[in-house]
Formats: C-alpha cells, sequence, structure tokens
C-alpha cells in the first residue's frame, strides 16, 4: 500500500454570494505517493475551487482535509503557510514570477523561505532544478525578459524548490501554445516517472488528461468517478 | 535568515518603484527640515530671550529689605500678648541695608554643593553730577572674577574691558544710555554724590549695554572696594549675595531655606520673573505643532504609495502567500518598506536641516538692545534631531500599518482565480 499524501473527508462548500450555493457536495477521495492524477470537469463543476480547498489557501469549507496525515482543520493562517511552504507546490495558470527578481531568485524564494537549507545550499538546489527543466541558461536573466512557455517552467522549477509531497496545478498549459503544452505536459510526465512526484492538475484539456494516470471528474460539485 | 528575505523582498519592491519612493522621501525630509530649522531657530530665539533675564538674574538673591519691624512693641507686652492688635500708621525702621555677618554666610553658602556659584555684591543709589542737573542712578559694587563666571558679564560689556575695575581704583563702567545722558566718554571723569551727601570723582573705563533700555538707564558697575569707598563703609560690608544654583528649578525651596537659617530677605528668580517661562513655552509649542502638521501631510504620501504599490503588486503578494510566506511575512515587509522610507528621508531631513540652521545662523542680525549678537540665533541641541528622526519613524510607521495589514489581509485565492 502505497503512502496517502492528500486525503479529502465529505468535503463540502458553499458560496453566500449573492445566494447560497452548494459548490462541493460531500467529496471524499484520497491521493497516494507517486500519483499522476488529473482533475477534470465542465466549467462551473467546481473542480477549480476544490483544488484551492485543497491547497489550503480556502479554509471556508466544512469536512475535512488532511495533508501528509495532518488535519488542516483549527490551524493558525501561517502554519498553513508552512505547510504549503513545505509539503505543496504550485503552478498556476499565470506564471507569477517577480519581475524585478532574476529566474534565479524566483525559484530560491520558497526555498529561503523554508530556512532548511543555507542560501549557497538553496541556490544549489535552484540551479539543479533548472537544468533538470532545461532552462539552466536563463537563471540570471529577469524574469521579465523570458517567454511565456519558459516563465511557465520556471514556475514550475520554483514549485520543486522544496522538494513538495504534491505539485498542484491550476491549468498550468491553459495560457501556453500546443508546442509549449506538450513541453509542459512531458515535464510533468518526467517529474512522474523519474522522481516519483505526485502530482494533482485540473485541467479542460481532455487531451492532458487521457495521458496521465487517473482521472477525477466533477460535475455540479460532486465526483463522477475516481 | 527570514529578516535577510524580508529585507530582500522589501528592497526590490521598493527599488521596483524608485521614483515614488523617492518623492515620498523627499517628502519626509522637508518635513524633518523644516521641524529642524523651525525648531532651532525657535529656541535659539527663546534661548536668547530668556538669557537676557536668566543670565543677569541670580537664582537667589539675600538682601535685607525695608519694611515694617515684625515685632512691635505692643506685642512684647504680655497683657496683650493673646489679644489682636491693630495698630495705625507703622512706618518702617531704619534697616541697615548691610547683610550681617556676611563673610560666615558666604563660606556656608560655599559648602552647599547645590550651589554654582556665589557673588557678592553692594547697591546704592546716588545721583551723576551733569553740569546742573543731578541724574539718580545706581552704583554696583561688584566681584568682577564671580560677575564674568557667572552672569556673563562681559558679553555686555560693548567697550573697554571689565578687569579694568579691579586694576584701577575708582574707576567705573556706565550703562551705555546714562553714558549718552552723561555726555560720559571712556577716560572721562564724572561726579557723582552720594544719598549722605558725599562727592566722589570717577574715571569712566568702559560702557555695557544690557539689552534693556530702563537698565542701561541707571546701572553702572564698579568693584566692591570703590563702592565701599564711595559710602564710606568697611570692607565687609555688601548688601546683596546673589547665588547661581546648579539648577534653577530649585531655587524657590532654596530660597526659603535660606531665608530661614541667615535670617535675611531670600527672592528666587521664579518669584522676580514669573512670566520669562511663558513665551519660551508657546513658542516651542508652535514650531512642534508646525513640524508634526509637516509630518502628517508627509505620512498621507506614503500611505498613498504603500497603497499603489500594493495594488500594483497584488499579484507577487498572492504568489508569496500561495508559496508559505504567511499574513504577518507580508505585513512586515510593508511596514519595513514605510519604515526605510521615513529612515531615509529622516536621515536626509536631519542633514539639510542642519545645513540650513548653519545657514540661518550666518545671516546677520543687528539690533541695539542685543549687543553682543550679530546672527541670527540658533540652537544646535541634538535633541531635536533626535525627536525628528522618532518623529519621521513613528509617522512613516503609521502611515504603513493600514497599507500594509490591507496586504497581509490579501486572498491568495480571489487574485489567482480571478485571472
Amino acid at each position: 500500500m502505497q503512502q496517502v499524501i492528500l486525503e479529502a473527508k465529505n468535503i463540502s462548500k458553499d458560496f453566500h454570494d449573492p445566494i447560497t450555493i452548494q459548490v462541493l457536495k460531500d467529496i471524499t477521495f484520497s491521493i497516494s505517493k507517486g500519483e499522476f492524477v488529473s482533475m477534470v470537469g465542465k466549467s462551473g463543476s467546481g473542480k477549480s475551487t476544490l483544488l484551492y480547498v485543497l491547497s489550503t489557501m480556502d479554509t471556508d469549507f466544512e469536512g475535512e482535509l488532511l495533508i501528509d496525515g495532518e488535519s488542516t482543520r483549527e490551524k493558525s493562517e501561517s502554519h498553513l503557510a508552512h505547510i504549503r511552504n513545505e509539503k505543496i507546490g504550485f503552478v498556476f495558470q499565470f506564471h507569477y514570477l517577480w519581475n524585478e527578481f532574476t529566474v534565479l531568485e524566483n525559484v530560491m524564494l520558497p526555498g529561503l523561505k523554508l530556512g532548511k537549507f543555507s542560501e549557497q545550499e538553496v541556490e544549489h538546489r535552484a540551479i539543479e532544478r533548472l537544468r533538470r527543466l532545461d532552462i539552466e541558461k536563463l537563471a540570471l536573466k529577469k524574469a521579465s525578459q523570458i517567454s511565456g512557455g519558459e516563465k511557465q517552467r520556471v514556475a514550475l522549477a520554483r514549485a520543486l524548490i522544496n522538494d513538495p509531497l504534491i505539485i498542484m496545478g491550476d491549468e498550468p498549459t491553459g495560457n501556453l501554445d500546443k508546442k509549449n503544452s506538450e513541453i509542459v505536459f512531458e515535464l510533468f510526465k518526467k517529474m512522474s516517472a523519474e522522481l516519483n512526484q505526485t502530482l494533482l492538475i485540473v485541467t479542460h484539456d481532455p487531451g492532458f488528461a487521457e495521458r496521465t494516470q487517473r482521472i477525477i471528474e466533477l460535475e455540479d460539485g460532486r465526483i463522477l468517478k475516481h | 535568515m527570514n529578516a535577510k528575505l524580508i529585507y530582500r523582498i522589501a528592497a526590490s519592491l521598493l527599488l521596483a518603484r524608485w521614483k515614488q519612493t523617492l518623492v515620498a522621501a523627499i517628502g519626509v525630509m522637508f518635513s524633518i527640515t523644516m521641524f529642524i530649522a523651525l525648531l532651532g531657530f525657535m529656541n535659539g530665539l527663546n534661548d536668547l530671550l530668556d538669557g537676557l533675564i536668566l543670565n543677569r538674574t541670580p537664582h537667589i538673591r539675600l538682601f535685607n529689605e525695608i519694611k515694617v519691624n515684625d515685632r512691635q512693641p505692643i506685642a512684647q507686652v504680655p497683657k496683650f500678648s493673646s489679644a489682636h492688635n491693630f495698630i495705625h500708621s507703622i512706618k518702617p525702621t531704619e534697616t541697615r541695608r548691610e547683610i550681617y555677618n556676611s563673610q560666615p554666610i558666604i563660606k556656608a553658602i560655599q559648602k552647599d554643593d547645590r550651589v554654582l556659584g556665589i557673588a557678592p555684591k553692594i547697591n546704592t543709589q546716588v545721583f551723576f553730577n551733569a553740569g546742573t542737573i543731578d541724574i539718580s542712578g545706581v552704583i554696583n559694587g561688584i566681584d568682577v572674577e564671580a560677575e564674568r563666571r557667572l552672569f556673563f558679564f562681559d558679553d555686555y560689556i560693548t567697550h573697554g574691558t571689565s578687569k579694568d575695575i579691579n586694576i584701577m581704583s575708582n574707576s567705573i563702567i556706565l550703562g551705555k544710555a546714562l553714558a549718552d545722558q552723561l555726555i560720559a566718554n571712556i577716560g572721562d571723569i564724572i561726579q557723582v554724590t552720594t544719598p549722605q551727601g558725599a562727592q566722589f570723582s570717577l574715571k569712566v573705563v568702559g560702557y555695557f549695554q544690557s539689552g534693556i533700555l530702563e537698565l542701561d538707564k541707571v546701572q553702572t558697575y564698579t568693584s566692591l572696594a570703590t563702592a565701599q569707598k564711595i559710602i564710606g563703609k568697611s570692607n565687609s560690608y555688601i548688601t546683596d549675595i546673589q547665588i547661581k544654583l546648579k539648577n534653577y528649578e530649585w531655587a524657590p525651596g532654596i530660597a526659603k531655606e535660606y531665608h530661614q537659617r541667615f535670617d535675611t530677605d531670600a527672592e528666587d528668580i521664579q518669584t522676580v520673573n514669573a512670566q520669562f517661562e511663558t513665551g519660551s513655552s508657546i513658542r516651542s509649542l508652535i514650531s512642534y505643532a508646525v513640524g508634526i502638521t509637516l509630518l502628517v501631510v508627509a505620512g498621507f504620501g506614503i500611505y498613498n504609495i504603500l497603497n499603489m504599490m500594493i495594488y500594483e503588486k497584488m499579484d507577487s503578494i498572492a504568489i508569496l502567500k500561495a508559496t508559505g510566506f504567511s499574513g504577518s511575512d507580508v505585513n512586515r515587509i510593508f511596514i519595513l518598506i514605510a519604515l526605510s522610507i521615513g529612515f531615509s528621508g529622516g536621515i536626509a531631513g536631519i542633514i539639510l536641516g542642519f545645513l540650513i540652521s548653519k545657514f540661518i545662523d550666518d545671516i546677520p542680525f543687528n539690533t541695539e538692545a542685543l549687543p553682543t549678537v550679530t546672527t541670527y540665533p540658533v540652537n544646535y541641541d541634538l535633541i531635536y534631531y533626535a525627536i525628528g528622526l522618532s518623529f519621521s519613524l513613528i509617522t512613516t510607521y503609521f502611515a504603513g500599518l493600514f497599507p500594509a495589514s490591507k496586504a497581509s489581509r490579501i486572498d491568495p485565492v480571489a487574485i489567482i482565480r480571478g485571472k
């Protein structure tokens, strides 16, 4: 039995504005180490909402969320921030890089925040991750000087800096052209295969989802299959 | 590690908007500059005006006042001792102006370590003879060394030197206004008549100007020995003991103590010049009010710039929070930005304020009333610089507080999903 990394137990969530709508209904599932999971569903099915609940950034829900066996209920904001820092890596549709920093500094930022390694070690780890993603030569460029596809790869390197238990992606290829989408997908696949990295990616691209190990399909806030 | 990282992020945000940052810092700088220059100038003026009175006035003066005897004969009759006695038309008795036992008193006071120094003095009325007219005036017999040390006597001598009255017997320093009335030049001999009717010749060796015309019209100075000679008294005769304390605020208490201990009248500076502190405190109050108003305006500038920065950097803040920075980290980043604007502006303001103070200090300022003052007075007390810097930090801290807490409450989900 593989180690369970993320476990959702009876998660429900309501939106109250302008009228109360239940967006997530009694969701229960778990993700084990090394799984490459995609989460699909139509627009408004609640897949992104679920991802942000699972990310610990959205705490306004009912039910229970366990990350690495630890419940996120009743935890302080700064403790949740620490969990995100150490155990979760994020890739969003938009890259969210700091334009004032170099690529290398952007990648180092969460690592410096964790403070587990010295600055030199963090820098070394960042370069290693950039090399793995074939963008080592960009390390000293400003984030504003590189292309969209490269930015998304830098965001991926940033997500990897602290060796997270799980990488969460919210439409990471949504803003990219076909070629760059393919590159990013291949990188995900490589991480899954070579590093046994756990991945949970929200997408609306069926072609992307089909090639993952496991698909969680949502409709109207319920899990259709997983 | 964390502190260093927060410092680096704050620095990068500052550099990203360096123009706005510079404008904000310049705002703080000008406020602090004005604050320093204004307070330095106002307090320089205060010191000058206070000095007119404080420097010239002993903190405590021991003397014998001409007054009605407290012990009237009727009180000594045992029969009436328990009754209320009404006595009409009492006149002051012939009291001696001399302080009895002056030498032991001076010795006793010198032993008191609350006392900075003492200057004995003889004070007597005379008439100055100018042709057929007699002008009334006062001769002060002084201990020149003590007066110079305690009451800055030399600051008020416009011609001649104060030491001359010690060196030359029968010499006198005249108030400038009185000298003009007498048409007495330096080196001239003037005639005085004492209240007892004796005539005396004195040589003019200098002028003094106190800045208070009424004083300059009547006051003259000579040595203790010459004064004793003029009124025909022995060399232990003195009428006043002027005392300067280490802290003039102690004066009322010590005056009361000496009054009982030495059985003389004792007057403290607060009683003599009750009004002198009022003007100073109001001038300081105005300077502080102007300075703080300027800083508050600068504070609003900083508030605006931080708010703008937060709107522009919403995405960056969201990703910081998503990747593990807590709300309090974000809060600290923006407080640090505000404080560094305040600190750099404050330091620049202090330097510029000092330079402007220097400039004011060099502007010529000549007035008849103040002979020793040639430029505007400026006070360089370090305390104003310290207050200026701490004010700049406090105001910018408060200006940063609200935007920082707004930034710390940014919900990353709302930003990231809103794209």
